[in-house]
This record gives C-alpha cells, sequence and structure tokens, in this order.
C-alpha cells in the first residue's frame, strides 16, 4: 500500500515537474508546481511528517503559489518565444543535466543506509506537539532570526512594488 | 512489497532538483525561472524529511520548515522585483534585460 | 485484511454525503425564506408546499440548461476551476465530528469521516486550496470582468485568512489539541467549559473575528463585493452556466457549511450540551419539536386559506412524532448530540442569512483596510493576551 502510494504520488511529481519546465505559458507552469507541491504533502505525510505536510498546503502551495498566480495574472505574462541556443548548450546541456542527475542520485543512495525502509506510521515524531517543541528549545534563535526576516521582507516588497507618488 | 527503501525518496528528490536545475537555465521567462527555484527548493525539503525519517529526529522537519518560510520571504521580495522590472523594462524576457552588459 | 473499516467508512460517508446534499440544497431554501421574511413577503411559495420544492425544480434547471463552453476561453482550467472548488470544499466536510463515539451493530465508530490528529490544520490547509478555485475560474474566463473578479475575491480570500487562523489559534491555546474530536471533548461539561466561555480568557472576541473572517472567506455579504450581481456583471463567474455554476454556489454553501461547523467545534463546544443530560437537557429538543408540532395542529384547525387545513396538521403531527421519537432512549444516545451539534452550526447559518437580509456591503478598498488595519491587529492582540493569560494561569 506505501508502494502504491510512493509509486502514484511520486509519478504524479515528476510530471508535475517535467510540466513546469516545458510548458511555454507561466500559468501551466504555476498550475503544474501547485500539482508538484501537493504531490510532496502526501509525500510527507508517507514520511511521518504530517505537521510539515499541513505547512507545506497552507504556506507552500495556498499562499506563495497565490502569490506566483497573482504576479501572472497581474502582468499578464504571454506564452514564451523559444529561441535558439548557442552550440555548445545543445551540445552540453543535457548530458551535463544527466550527469548531475546520476551523481545526486548516487550521493543519495550512498547516504541512505539501505537498509532503511519507509513504513507508513513508523516515525511518530513528527506531530505539531514534537515540531512545537523543537522550535521554541533547539531552534529557538533561528525561529526569532526568521520571523525578523519575514518583517524585512514585508516591508521590501511593499517598498518596491508600490506606485511612486509623483 | 509493503514498504519503500529511504533511497528512492532521495532520488525522487534529486529528479526534482535536476528538473529545477534544467527551467532554471533553459527557460527565458523570468517568472518560470522563478518557479524553477521553487521547485530545487521544495526538492531539498524533501530530501531533508526523508533523513528525518531515517534518523527518527525531529530536526530535519525543522530545516524544511525553515526553508519554507525563507523561501516564502524571497518569492514576496523577488516577485515585487519582479513587477519593478515589467514597470520599467515592458519585458518579462531575461534575455531583454541586458542594458548593463557590455 | 480486516474488511470492516472500508466497509464503516463506505457507510459513513455515503450517509454523510447524502445528508451534505440534502442539506445543501434545502439551506438555499432556508435563505431565500428567511430573506424573504426579512424583506416581509413570503418568498417560494408555488413550487410545493411552501416552495419546499423549489430546490428541485432548481436543480432541474441547472441540470437542463445548455452547457455552453465559450470557444476563447482555456478549456483545461474552465473546466478544473469549478470542480477544484466543489472539491476543496467538500472535502473539508471529511474531517468535521458530528457526535461522539456510537454503537451500530457491533461496531463501535466515531461520527466522523475521519479524525487526523491535525484536524484543524487540514480545514485551513483545505480553504487554502479553495482560493484557486476562484482565481483560475477568473482567469480562464478571458474576460475582464471576470478576471478582475477573480483577483479581488482571491485576493479577499487570502488576506481574511490571516485574522481566521489567528482567531483559530486563540481557542487552541486553550484547549491544547489540534484535532477536531479532542476539541470537544475537551470542552464538555456544561454551558461555562465551552472555549466561548471558560478558561483563563474567555474567546469572545476572537469568536466575533473568526465570523468576521468566515463571512470574507466564504464571500457572503456584507463582503460579496467580488461576486454581486450588480457589480463587475457577477465577477469571476459570469462566463459559467449550468452545472458549473451550480458547482461554484454548491461549493460556497459547502464552505458556509464547514466554517459555520468550525466555529461550532472551536467556541461553542461541538456536540456538547448547555448543561448535562441528567439534568434535564435532553427534554430541549422535545419541547421545542412538541411546541412546534402543536402552534402547527393549532392553524391547522383554525386554517386561513382552504389548502391548509391539510398541510398544517400534517406538518404538526410530524413534528410530534418527531419529539416522541427524541425521547426513545435508546435512540438518544446519538440523536441528542447531533441535535445539540445542528442547532448550534443552524444558529450560525441563521445569522449568515439574517446578515445578509440586514447589511449593505463594503467597498472593495474599505474591505481590505478593514483586514490589515483591524481585524488582524486585533485577532493578534487577543492571542497574545490569551498566551499570556494561559501562561500566567498553569
Amino acid at each position: 500500500m506505501d508502494l502504491i502510494l510512493f509509486l502514484v504520488f511520486g509519478a504524479i511529481a515528476l510530471v508535475c515537474a517535467v510540466n513546469v519546465v516545458v510548458q511555454r505559458h507561466p500559468i501551466s507552469s504555476a498550475v503544474s508546481l501547485i500539482g508538484v507541491m501537493g504531490s510532496l504533502a502526501i509525500l510527507y505525510l508517507l514520511l511521518g511528517a504530517e505537521f510539515l505536510a499541513a505547512a507545506q498546503v497552507i504556506v507552500y502551495a495556498g499562499a506563495v503559489m497565490v502569490l506566483f498566480v497573482f504576479v501572472i495574472m497581474l502582468l499578464n505574462a504571454g506564452t514564451e518565444i523559444r529561441q535558439g541556443q548557442s552550440f555548445t548548450v545543445q551540445l552540453l546541456g543535457v548530458p551535463v543535466l544527466i550527469g548531475l542527475l546520476v551523481l545526486l542520485a548516487f550521493l543519495g543512495r550512498l547516504l541512505s543506509r539501505p537498509e532503511t525502509m519507509v513504513r507508513f506510521g513508523d516515525f511518530h515524531g513528527g506531530g505539531p506537539k514534537a515540531v512545537g517543541e523543537a522550535l521554541f528549545t533547539t531552534f529557538l534563535l533561528p525561529f526569532e532570526a526568521t520571523s525578523v526576516l519575514i518583517l524585512i521582507a514585508i516591508v521590501g516588497a511593499m517598498v518596491l512594488a508600490r506606485k511612486e507618488m509623483d | 512489497m509493503q514498504q519503500v527503501p529511504t533511497s528512492w525518496f532521495l532520488m525522487l528528490a534529486a529528479a526534482l532538483f535536476t528538473l529545477g536545475v534544467a527551467g532554471f537555465l533553459f527557460r527565458r521567462n523570468i517568472v518560470t525561472v522563478f518557479m524553477s527555484i521553487e521547485l530545487m527548493l521544495n526538492a531539498v525539503n524533501l530530501s531533508f524529511v526523508a533523513f528525518a525519517h531515517q534518523h527518527r529526529q525531529v530536526d530535519g522537519h525543522l530545516y524544511a520548515f525553515f526553508v519554507m518560510v525563507v523561501a516564502a520571504a524571497e518569492a514576496a521580495v523577488g516577485l515585487a522585483i519582479i513587477l519593478t522590472v515589467f514597470r520599467n523594462r515592458g519585458t518579462l524576457n531575461i534575455d531583454d534585460v541586458d542594458s548593463m552588459k557590455d | 485484511m480486516d474488511y470492516s473499516f472500508f466497509i464503516v467508512s463506505l457507510v459513513k460517508t455515503a450517509v454523510v454525503f447524502a445528508a451534505l446534499m440534502t442539506t445543501l440544497a434545502y439551506l438555499q431554501w432556508v435563505e431565500r425564506k428567511v430573506i424573504a421574511h426579512i424583506q416581509v413577503r413570503p418568498g417560494p411559495y408555488r413550487v410545493g408546499p411552501h416552495g419546499l420544492l423549489q430546490p428541485l425544480a432548481d436543480v432541474i434547471k441547472l441540470l437542463t440548461k445548455e452547457d455552453l463552453v465559450p470557444p476563447y476561453v482555456n478549456k483545461l482550467l474552465y473546466v478544473g476551476a469549478p470542480f477544484l472548488a466543489i472539491t476543496m470544499a467538500l472535502l473539508s466536510i471529511s474531517v468535521i465530528p458530528f457526535g461522539p463515539e456510537i454503537r451500530v451493530g457491533g461496531t463501535h465508530t466515531y461520527m466522523q469521516l475521519t479524525d487526523l490528529n491535525i484536524g484543524v490544520l487540514f480545514v485551513l490547509a483545505v480553504s487554502s486550496m479553495g482560493v484557486y478555485g476562484v482565481a483560475l475560474a477568473g482567469w480562464s474566463s478571458n474576460n475582464k470582468y471576470a478576471l478582475l473578479g477573480g483577483l479581488r475575491s482571491s485576493a479577499q480570500m487570502i488576506s481574511y485568512e490571516l485574522p481566521m487562523s489567528l482567531a483559530i489559534a486563540s481557542p487552541l491555546l486553550l484547549s491544547n489539541t489540534l484535532s477536531l474530536r479532542e476539541l470537544v471533548e475537551k470542552q464538555s461539561g456544561n454551558l461555562f467549559h465551552w472555549n466561548l466561555l471558560s478558561g483563563p480568557f474567555p474567546q469572545i472576541v476572537s469568536f466575533i473575528v473568526f465570523l468576521i473572517a468566515a463571512f470574507a472567506e466564504t464571500n457572503r455579504v456584507p463582503f460579496d463585493l467580488p461576486e454581486a450581481e450588480n457589480e463587475l456583471v457577477a465577477g469571476f463567474h459570469v462566463e459559467y452556466s449550468s452545472m458549473k455554476f451550480a458547482s461554484f454556489f454548491m461549493a460556497e454553501y459547502a464552505n458556509m457549511i464547514t466554517v459555520s461547523s468550525m466555529a461550532t467545534l472551536l467556541f461553542l463546544g461541538g456536540w456538547v450540551a448547555p448543561w448535562p443530560a441528567k439534568y434535564g437537557s435532553g427534554l430541549v429538543p422535545v419541547l421545542i419539536f412538541a411546541a412546534a408540532g402543536a402552534i402547527a395542529l393549532y392553524h391547522g384547525v383554525h386554517a386561513s386559506r382552504r389548502r391548509d387545513t391539510l398541510s398544517f396538521p400534517v406538518v404538526g403531527i410530524v413534528f410530534l412524532g418527531v419529539a416522541a421519537f427524541f425521547l426513545l432512549p435508546v435512540v438518544q444516545e446519538w440523536l441528542l448530540p447531533l441535535f445539540w451539534f445542528c442547532a448550534k452550526t443552524g444558529g450560525i447559518l441563521f445569522l449568515f442569512m439574517w446578515i445578509r437580509g440586514t447589511l449593505p456591503r463594503f467597498r472593495y478598498d474599505q474591505l481590505m483596510g478593514f483586514a490589515w488595519k483591524f481585524l488582524f491587529p486585533v485577532a493578534m492582540a487577543n492571542l497574545l493576551i490569551t498566551g499570556l493569560a494561559v501562561a500566567l494561569v498553569s
């Protein structure tokens, strides 16, 4: 059952990710990215990260992507005109990417102990209580720092995006 | 057949990351480039959570949470910058915003 | 393989879905009647006795209308947007508990489709995803008015999500759990254990903030500028017809039911009676239905119109039958909590309709300014004071 869930939602995530990169209109890429984030949230649930799955849908898919969709709609970004690429890029582009993929997959296999298996219900420490406790004891300094960071981002975004008062 | 090896999650994260790099390098529309960056960040989050499961600690979830928060802040500021660039240059194609290149 | 879990879940899903669809249809009838009586007119009256078959007539009309897909729309998003809206609206009902644990046949089961231990976050997540139904509908219609309406509506929905989340966080500090079932179980007792009136700091301010934010989240008056008929040519659903249009309205009513249920669970104690059953709170529904039955019988006997000599006594006898049904002890253990839950949720839904018939609507800049400059600081101040009170007491 876990295998089927992983295969289905992993396949959805991969197809949507390919769609993000391949589609010509930004709104199709944005909707595909929402699909990627949704399937990743289900994979987080499989890995026992229930608070993080909810946070992924609320923050990432429900707020950050709404921001992207708003900007695309406001700017009325049209489809992209495909331009030619230089010879080096055409020759080396795909092989370099495949090399990167192989390197990362190899690292992943190396760093994960091969006998560890993921079963739904294995890990109970990802609930809101555990995350809250860690957030306010071990990770208190990053928590406060990111609060200030968000404040800076709000003020910066408002200053950048407002119309000039002439 | 009921279990999934952890390395499969990491390989999925590697594939998503590589797709994000591909989008970042090959696309010309600035919003799509930004979305590829978000894809890369999501792949990294998946690998954090997979390792947290492997070591049975909640710290990986916390790292992923902070990545999410920083990505949200970065999306806000980045999109404001994109709006300003569009207002001043009238284009969303990154090849056309090269007036400081020699 | 233990199949009983699947069978029980399927049966519960079927029951909840059927009840929900009927409630959605008849909620519209209730709304039209309530608004009509506020405006001193009878409301739907002709289709069936007192207009009770009006929702059926509306469903038939919407199903048989021409389902037009204009050629200039983005087809995938155009078809997907109402589907997304109604899916997200119905999905959030799946974690709402309607009552305590009951015993049916040989199995114990909760009166809830599923009890997540992050239930509150699930409802928030699903309502965040519901914004996309509106935004993508506005975009895919390829129409200036639809786009503006969709953008305004989705900006309003995400702006009011913030005070709503903060207003939700305050009673969670008192109850210390995110699971909706445990939230209600911690409020058991009497009226003064409900989160509205209990604890070191009664949550009256956050209840009011939650209700105001709920009005804005579901695009109801006084916040319905983006979808009113005389503004922006009806906003984001101007290019939709027939079943897709109906989906948006079903999604709006389902969202109303969800936020009313959340208000009941978070603040008003869910299915807990105002005073314990051993002091006779089990007699309240009996008295209410018996009184309604007696009034209907009296009006049936002294009828002013000829057709009322049949309908009113029938209604009266039905109500008296329901009152007698409430007296059966075998039924009381699950029917009484369900009655209290429906009564409280119904009261908040009536408040939604009452306000729709009474208040004018906000202008868009007033609406957004109200969210960011007033509601958000008030909700945050309430959260801080609640946290301080809880920390000082414990």
